[in-house]
């Protein structure tokens, strides 16, 4: 190197003689080594690398080296502030948790229009008024929001079908409203309806308290009837003309779908995502069939295996990256929710990819009855019979009391991943998280045994999947890197 | 970048001994009692000069200086764009002018010192280990004649914060004195390292200040010999935490060359993930001067080579929501997906254009060319014809 003499070479700004590790975990991948470490950096290493970097054997002037060096999977005598960066990004993933509870679910009725076979709360029929919330429950309800640190508050309200009890959805929100005046929290309201029964009166009031509505969507007409029938036999027709009639009145940012996955679903994955394309959707979650309610009852949750999701998962990816390739921007949602714990320092506050467990500290159910639950999925797990995550009840139990209760204390300890058999040697783990329900509900036991795990094969082939095409397809990894 | 001008004139019945900063102005009806502050610029009618101000500047194309008036200096004739509201340096011993500040300019900027603590192979303002304290006089000085609607005020150094209280004291009094006008101080930020000093610039609470901090590699030794200090990795980078820690604002400056392109998509990452809090980033390309002459053939690279790594980078930093430009870059060697992030030119003097720009038809959007570029350039310069 041609310096002037007054400066001086590369050479003399570094100081090493050797390295040490930072905490990471490894695996085999493919052909090459996968790395993580407690922060969600990643890095493939051929297998030479990967035993020059174990045996300390890597020269600082190597490009791998430079690699896991910025990564913080090595750290030299050159530089110490990357133990201050890793805190800084250890600090930022667990910020969630200092926010606390910020999801808040009122089942405002068990009513329901619908029998879907796969319903995962017990369907009963339109007119059981006993199965509605009453105002005095809300009230409660809205005392334990409110109650919440999160300066963020979403209040969604679930059904059965939640516009049978209209009513009390506008209850609550102009009571929340209300408070919130003094309170003044980031206030967000989400109703989960059918759309059956959204008329002008909702959709004004909706637009009013800037409401957002969240629908089911299956597929096309045959597959959303099939998998959702109504004793009209007029669902689909009812669905697509409410997202029409919302997406008009309120605006297209104010409705989203969700689908679920059926035996049926499986071979017809290009046809839900046109569906979702047709409707002006710009992404799709491609939901795997929760083991609760109907689902296990009528067993269709052992018609399908996590295998065959994940065919009809990567059958829909190679779709959409078919369709960002031609022009159409669109998104795989959980896929988003994993890349973002990929390729950010951020954890999204995914509920069930939580560690701990989402349960009570990131979302919590309020039952029409008053029951409080750890989440939607316990509550639907209670209305098959086994109230395991019943927390408590909104008549009998203070604020104070259901979040500091043991059961909740130890769900939490119990489901951190880092702590957990076979997770925490998991080189996805920081990925991933708990689902204590899931597991409880498919093993009987919180924690479970991963190897049977349908939840465990389900995310880590996605995991897989998706760290497969950001180390080695520059072109989808491209497309991958706009989603987060 | 402004340079510091100075220009040599002539001296007549001076009533004064010491340099002094003054304001200049145009305005024959200006109270009385102002015109005592202010030095009167004589541009043309010089039938008609209103008496009473403390200095009266001629320009030495003017055919006659009357010599009825105290303090009267007769300026090279290069300085006769000075206008209504500029700030200048008077030295009454040897008639020497220097600009300071020009209220029609988009970018004035102060030198704070010529010392510093790094040594960069490419910087443009070489430092020299000097007592350059009236300097930072000078800068206090003039900041209460500054115009009130000025934009925006750049310090520059050497390293400003090596003047310690006083760094803080001129902060300060940017604050005080100039409440709508932004505040971007070029730092290399080592000494923010100690939190004491970030807690210090917080505390001034200035309306509106940027700190824009050099990071030339995620990797330390990298960034080290680019600035010829070793440690400076940690220290700079202590030293943005700490900044954030107190909710100062801060940019980070990458200047693209040979030693610094290869790991630009490295470097974009590890601010995304590290210093995901910064408030903007600019990849700016070389300046020809100072230091980059003296070490062109170490820091030279066509900008053609990195402009994959450079489309990696921005994009990259774009995505994880990071304010980021590109400085200093003709236009037509950027990827068109560059575009929308190339800043245009923002040099005050007469742009330069090269032959091959000829006919280039988006000249006025270009941010590549300012008075040193034409000493070394790519080689693929192309005019826009359509």
């Amino acid at each position: 190197m041609d310096l002037a003499k007054k400066f001086k070479a590369p050479e003399k700004f570094i100081e090493v003689s050797s390295y040490n590790f930072l905490p990471f975990r490894f695996s085999r991948f493919d052909s090459r080594y996968l790395l993580t470490n407690e922060v969600g950096e990643y890095l493939f290493l051929s297998n030479e690398q990967f035993l020059a970097f174990t045996r300390h054997k890597l020269k600082y002037s190597e490009a791998i080296y430079l690699d896991l060096k910025c990564k913080h999977f090595l750290i030299d005598s050159d530089s110490d502030v990357s133990i201050d960066l890793l805190s800084l990004k250890l600090r930022t993933k667990y910020q969630a948790i200092k926010q606390f509870t910020s999801l808040h679910l009122f089942v405002v009725s068990l009513r329901c229009d619908y029998s879907c076979p796969y319903c995962q709360v017990s369907r009963i029929s339109e007119n059981k008024t006993q199965f509605d919330m009453t105002e005095e429950t809300a009230l409660l309800g809205l005392d334990f929001v409110f109650k919440s640190p999160s300066g963020a508050i979403k209040i969604e309200f679930q059904g059965g079908e939640s516009l049978l009890n209209f009513e009390l959805i506008r209850f609550i929100v102009e009571e929340a409203s209300s408070r919130n005046k003094v309170e003044k929290r980031d206030l967000v309201f989400v109703i989960a309806t059918n759309l059956s029964f959204i008329d002008n009166d909702v959709l004004h009031f909706c637009s009013e308290h800037n409401i957002f509505i969240s629908t089911s969507l299956d597929g096309p007409q045959d597959l959303h009837d099939k998998n959702r029938p109504r004793p009209d036999k007029n669902g689909y027709d009812l669905t697509v003309n409410g997202i029409r009639n919302v997406q008009r009145s309120l605006g297209v940012d104010k409705v989203s779908a969700l689908m679920t996955t059926t035996e049926s679903s499986l071979s017809r994955v290009r046809d839900i995502i046109d569906e979702y394309i047709s409707h002006g959707f710009d992404s799709i979650f491609l939901r795997p069939l929760s083991p609760y309610g109907f689902a296990v009852k009528t067993k269709s949750i052992h018609k399908y295996n996590a295998q065959r999701w994940l065919d009809f998962y990567k059958e829909g990816m190679e779709y959409i990256f078919e369709l960002n390739r031609n022009g159409i921007p669109f998104r795989e949602e959980y896929s988003s929710i994993i890349l973002k714990k990929i390729l950010t320092p951020f954890n999204p506050g995914y509920v069930d990819l939580q560690s701990p467990a989402g349960v009570a500290i990131s979302a919590i159910v309020f039952n029409y009855d008053g029951d409080v639950y750890a989440s939607d999925e316990s509550r639907m797990l209670a209305e098959m019979g086994d109230k395991e995550f019943k927390l408590g009840s909104l008549n009998n139990d203070s604020y104070e009391e259901i979040m500091t209760s043991e059961k909740i204390l130890s769900l939490l300890s119990e489901t951190m991943t880092e702590g957990m058999p076979m997770c925490t040697d998991c080189v996805f783990m920081n990925y991933c998280g708990s689902d204590p329900v899931y597991h409880y509900a498919t093993q009987k036991d919180i924690i479970g045994h991963k190897s049977r795990s349908g939840f465990c094969e389900k995310n880590m082939g996605v995991f897989k999947y998706l760290l497969g095409i950001l180390g080695e397809d520059a072109s989808r990894a491209n497309t991958l890197r706009g989603w987060v | 970048m402004i340079t510091l001008s100075t220009k040599k004139g002539i001296v007549r019945n001076t009533t004064e001994n010491e340099p002094f900063v003054i304001r200049a102005s145009t305005n024959k009806n200006l109270p009385l009692i102002l015109r005592k502050k202010e030095v009167f610029l004589v541009h043309e009618d010089q039938n008609n000069i209103p008496i009473g101000f403390k200095a009266y500047a001629f320009f030495d194309c003017a055919p006659n200086v009357p010599s009825e008036h105290e303090n009267i200096y007769v300026l090279p004739s290069d300085l006769d764009h000075l206008g209504d509201g500029d700030v200048l340096r008077i030295d009454p011993n040897t008639g020497s002018v220097r600009v300071l500040y020009r209220r029609l300019s988009k970018h004035n900027s102060f030198l704070t010192t010529e010392r510093c603590n790094s040594f960069c192979l490419m910087c443009s303002q070489p430092p020299r280990k000097i007592n350059d304290d009236y300097l930072i006089d000078e800068i206090l000085a003039a900041i209460p004649l500054i115009d009130r609607g000025t934009g925006e005020i750049g310090l520059s150094g050497g390293e400003p914060t090596l003047l310690g209280d006083r760094f803080f004291e001129l902060v300060k009094s940017f604050k005080n004195f100039l409440p709508e006008t932004s505040l971007h101080i070029l730092t290399n930020g080592r000494l923010f390292e100690e939190v004491k000093n970030a807690e210090k610039i917080s505390e001034i609470n200035h309306h509106d200040l940027m700190l824009g901090i050099p990071l030339y590699s995620d990797i330390s030794n990298i960034h080290d010999f680019v600035v010829q200090a070793d440690g400076a990795y940690d220290e700079t980078i202590r030293g943005i935490l700490n900044l954030k820690a107190y909710d100062v604002r801060v940019e980070i400056r990458v200047v693209i060359h040979n030693q610094t392109y290869e790991r630009l998509p490295q470097l974009a990452n590890f601010i995304a993930r590290n210093l995901t809090f910064v408030d903007h980033v600019a990849f700016m390309g070389l300046e020809m001067m100072g230091f980059t002459k003296t070490n062109l053939n170490v820091l030279w690279v066509d900008p053609i080579k990195y402009q994959d790594k450079l489309e990696a980078a921005v994009t990259g930093l774009d995505r994880a929501g990071i304010r980021v430009s590109i400085y200093n870059h003709q236009l037509c060697l950027l990827k068109p997906s560059l575009y929308p992030f190339s800043v245009k030119s923002i040099s005050d003097w007469k742009n330069e254009y090269i032959s091959e720009c000829d006919g280039c038809l988006r000249k006025e959007e270009c941010g590549g060319f300012f008075t040193s570029a034409a000493m070394k350039y790519s080689d693929h310069i192309t005019p826009f014809t359509s």
